[in-house]
């Protein structure tokens, strides 16, 4: 038998590496790449040198107090909406770009919802100086308008997507579609915890710093480990950042919170984990929404960085293991966090955020006084606010 | 079938002419008409499409395809359904995701090979990737074809001819589905290092369009397949894209001959 016959990164049955052959080479150098980087001091030296004084790392962990009265329990926030470009997209898009740069591919490609992860990458590819595309989805770049503008203002090309439902899992699709092709002289810079191997495991490593930080800055501050950990899943990545440094804490609960749109029963949501079934996009096995004959079913959210028919695997085997819990929020519950943190504590979160905002303010009296609760703020909500000013959906 | 059909093509010194369509494109009943029309005009293979959602491998034309079909209510089972009503006489292979072939089920080998299926070939299935799934699909009733890609290094192709069955289909570029004006410059090159650790015939396809591809790519390899080509033409008419493919036959065995 061959060598190169293998399976690899796989989280229980969920994840591998279901591609094109064409790509398969390329992920083998890519994964041997991230281990040659990981093994060198320089590339981590240039790496924590880069978060703390570009990105503005470690981002704060911050007491809520009006908010932890209304929920009863003391709420700590991890600040990533204070990262440079607003949300925790960066520390992932920072890391493969000083990556894909020692791997000698100066073409970055991107794909992007809510716009955090192209602004992020579009961002460090001008602090380094590589070429930037990214894949957007018609219908995200009018809900996103501003972002759109801030991408091709440091530099990079956006290219919309017009396939499908003109939102990010079609951008994805033409992501790959334009990896399948240019592949030997550019890097993917995918932004969540999904795709093939190595990438749901490389991204979580990267983003891992969220609950690293976290966890430390909690037993500083807090005196103890927090009762609950919450994050909002679409793809999953801050999620998976933050759970990854307490998943062996078994007192810890880790929990995260999808995207239910207009209700679970409306058919139009994103709650992959909740109503979704195991299938094959985007190169992984995972949760997924679908339809009897495989074929996938659109997602919905307010939110367009939670508007995605896959999670990433690991947390489908987070699920499946029962080591976290998965809930959902409507569009309009989701509202109603992003106006609340806003009232209570002068953060206005991103939409995505507001989700696990929306679920904790929902769960009064769960947790005691005594027992604290984490919460990742992921993002800024400035990006939002014209598209929730111009619905009309909140009082101005 | 397909080995009986390759051995028979290669006692007479002649090239496969395998052409592509998706299932329900243009509409189902053109769609068989389509098929036969393909059998008519000399195809020794038809390769089915499978309509799927996401088709992240496939070019425009393709996807458009896709999408037309779905619009029609194809899936799998519907697909083989216009199979069975199709009586072809030539070997049909399946051209698949995986994710439409997990949802069908385990039995669902079994019904293509029913509905008059004699191979299988999934996109998003490289060797290695998936030992169980690659084991229902090797060890089922259906020839399992596999890939290779430009990239694709001399171990990794020893490996994929060994696994393979029926043919190899060499994917002659970087990229998605879709019509090209001119060949890589190398792939007579990757067509004879795949030749060297392969034993079965190989298929060359992605970007081949033109007789004068048909030639070139007859010269070295076993047979062509045409795609987008094809689809594109349907959108036009059954007859055009039968004229397309009996151009393409004709310009083969010239190369043959």
């Amino acid at each position: 038998m061959a060598t190169q016959v293998q399976t690899d990164g796989r989280f229980g049955e969920f994840g591998g590496r279901y591609v094109p052959e064409t790509l398969v080479p390329a992920l083998d150098e890519l994964e041997l790449a991230l281990e040659t980087a990981l093994a060198d001091p320089a590339f981590h030296a240039e790496l924590n040198g880069m978060l703390q004084h570009y990105v503005g790392r470690p981002s704060t962990l911050c007491d809520a107090p009006r908010f932890s009265a209304l929920v009863g329990a003391p709420v700590w926030l991890k600040r990533e909406d204070l990262n440079h470009t607003g949300a925790h997209k960066i520390n992932n898009a920072l890391a493969q770009a000083l990556l894909a740069r020692r791997m000698g591919k100066r073409r970055i490609i991107a794909e992007t919802g809510a716009g955090q992860h192209g602004v992020a990458t579009a961002t460090v590819c001008a602090r380094l100086g590589l070429e930037c595309v990214v894949y957007m989805g018609e219908e995200d770049m009018r809900r996103q308008a501003l972002n759109v503008y801030r991408m091709r203002l440091m530099g990079a090309t956006v290219v919309p997507v017009t396939a499908g439902t003109r939102t990010l899992k079609d951008a994805t699709t033409e992501a790959i579609r334009d990896w399948v092709t240019t592949c030997p002289t550019s890097h993917y810079i995918i932004g969540s915890v999904v795709g093939p191997a190595p990438y749901p495991r490389m991204v979580r490593d990267f983003q891992a710093i969220i609950g690293r930080e976290a966890r430390a800055q909690m037993l500083e501050r807090a005196g103890r480990l927090p009762r609950s950990v919450v994050a909002c899943v679409g793809g999953g990545s801050n999620a998976m950042g933050i759970f990854h440094a307490f998943v062996a804490d078994d007192a810890v609960e880790l929990i995260g919170v999808e995207a239910a749109g207009h209700g679970l029963d409306s058919g139009e949501h994103s709650a992959s984990l909740t109503r979704g079934t195991p299938g094959v996009l985007h190169g992984a096995l995972s949760y997924l929404l679908q339809d009897e004959h495989g074929q996938v079913h659109p997602a919905h959210s307010i939110s367009a960085g939670l508007d995605y028919p896959g999670v990433g695997p690991e947390h489908s085997y987070l699920k499946d293991s029962g080591r976290a819990t998965y809930v959902s929020v409507t569009d309009a519950e989701a509202l109603g966090g992003f106006a609340l943190l806003g009232r209570l504590e002068g953060i206005i979160p991103a939409l995505e955020t507001a989700h696990a905002v929306a679920w904790i303010s929902s769960q009064r009296g769960r947790w005691g006084a005594d027992e604290p609760v984490l919460l990742c703020i992921s993002g800024r909500g400035d990006k939002d606010v014209a598209q929730v000013s111009e619905s009309g959906a909140l009082p101005g | 079938m397909l080995t009986a059909r390759f051995d028979a093509l290669r006692a007479k010194g002649r090239r496969a002419l395998v052409c592509y369509a998706t299932a329900g494109h243009p509409d189902p009943v053109r769609s068989v008409e389509l098929w036969q029309a393909l059998e008519d005009a000399g195809a020794d293979v038809l390769e089915v499409g499978v309509p799927f959602s996401d088709p992240m491998a496939d070019g425009p034309v393709i996807q458009a395809s896709s999408q037309t079909a779905l619009t029609h209510g194809v899936h799998l089972d519907g697909a083989l359904e216009l199979v069975a009503r199709a009586q072809l006489g030539i070997p049909v292979v399946l051209f698949s995701y995986l994710n439409p072939l997990l949802a069908a089920g385990p039995g669902v080998l079994r019904r293509a090979a029913d509905a008059g299926v004699h191979g299988v070939l999934v996109t998003d299935l490289p060797l290695g990737s998936d030992p169980a799934r690659e084991a229902w699909l090797g060890e089922g009733p259906l020839d399992f074809v596999r890939l290779v890609a430009p990239t694709t290094p001399r171990g990794r192709m020893e490996a994929i001819a060994r696994h393979g069955r029926g043919f190899v289909y060499l994917i002659s570029r970087l990229g998605v589905t879709g019509v090209s004006d001119t060949l890589p410059e190398d792939l007579p090159q990757t067509i004879a290092t795949l030749r060297g650790v392969c034993t079965l015939p190989i298929c060359v396809g992605f970007g081949i369009s033109r007789p004068e591809h048909a030639r070139t790519v007859g010269a070295h390899a076993d047979g062509i397949v045409v795609g987008s080509a094809i689809v594109r033409a349907a959108d036009t008419s059954v007859a055009a894209a039968a004229a397309l493919a009996g151009g393409l036959r004709r310009a083969l065995d010239e190369q043959s001959a």
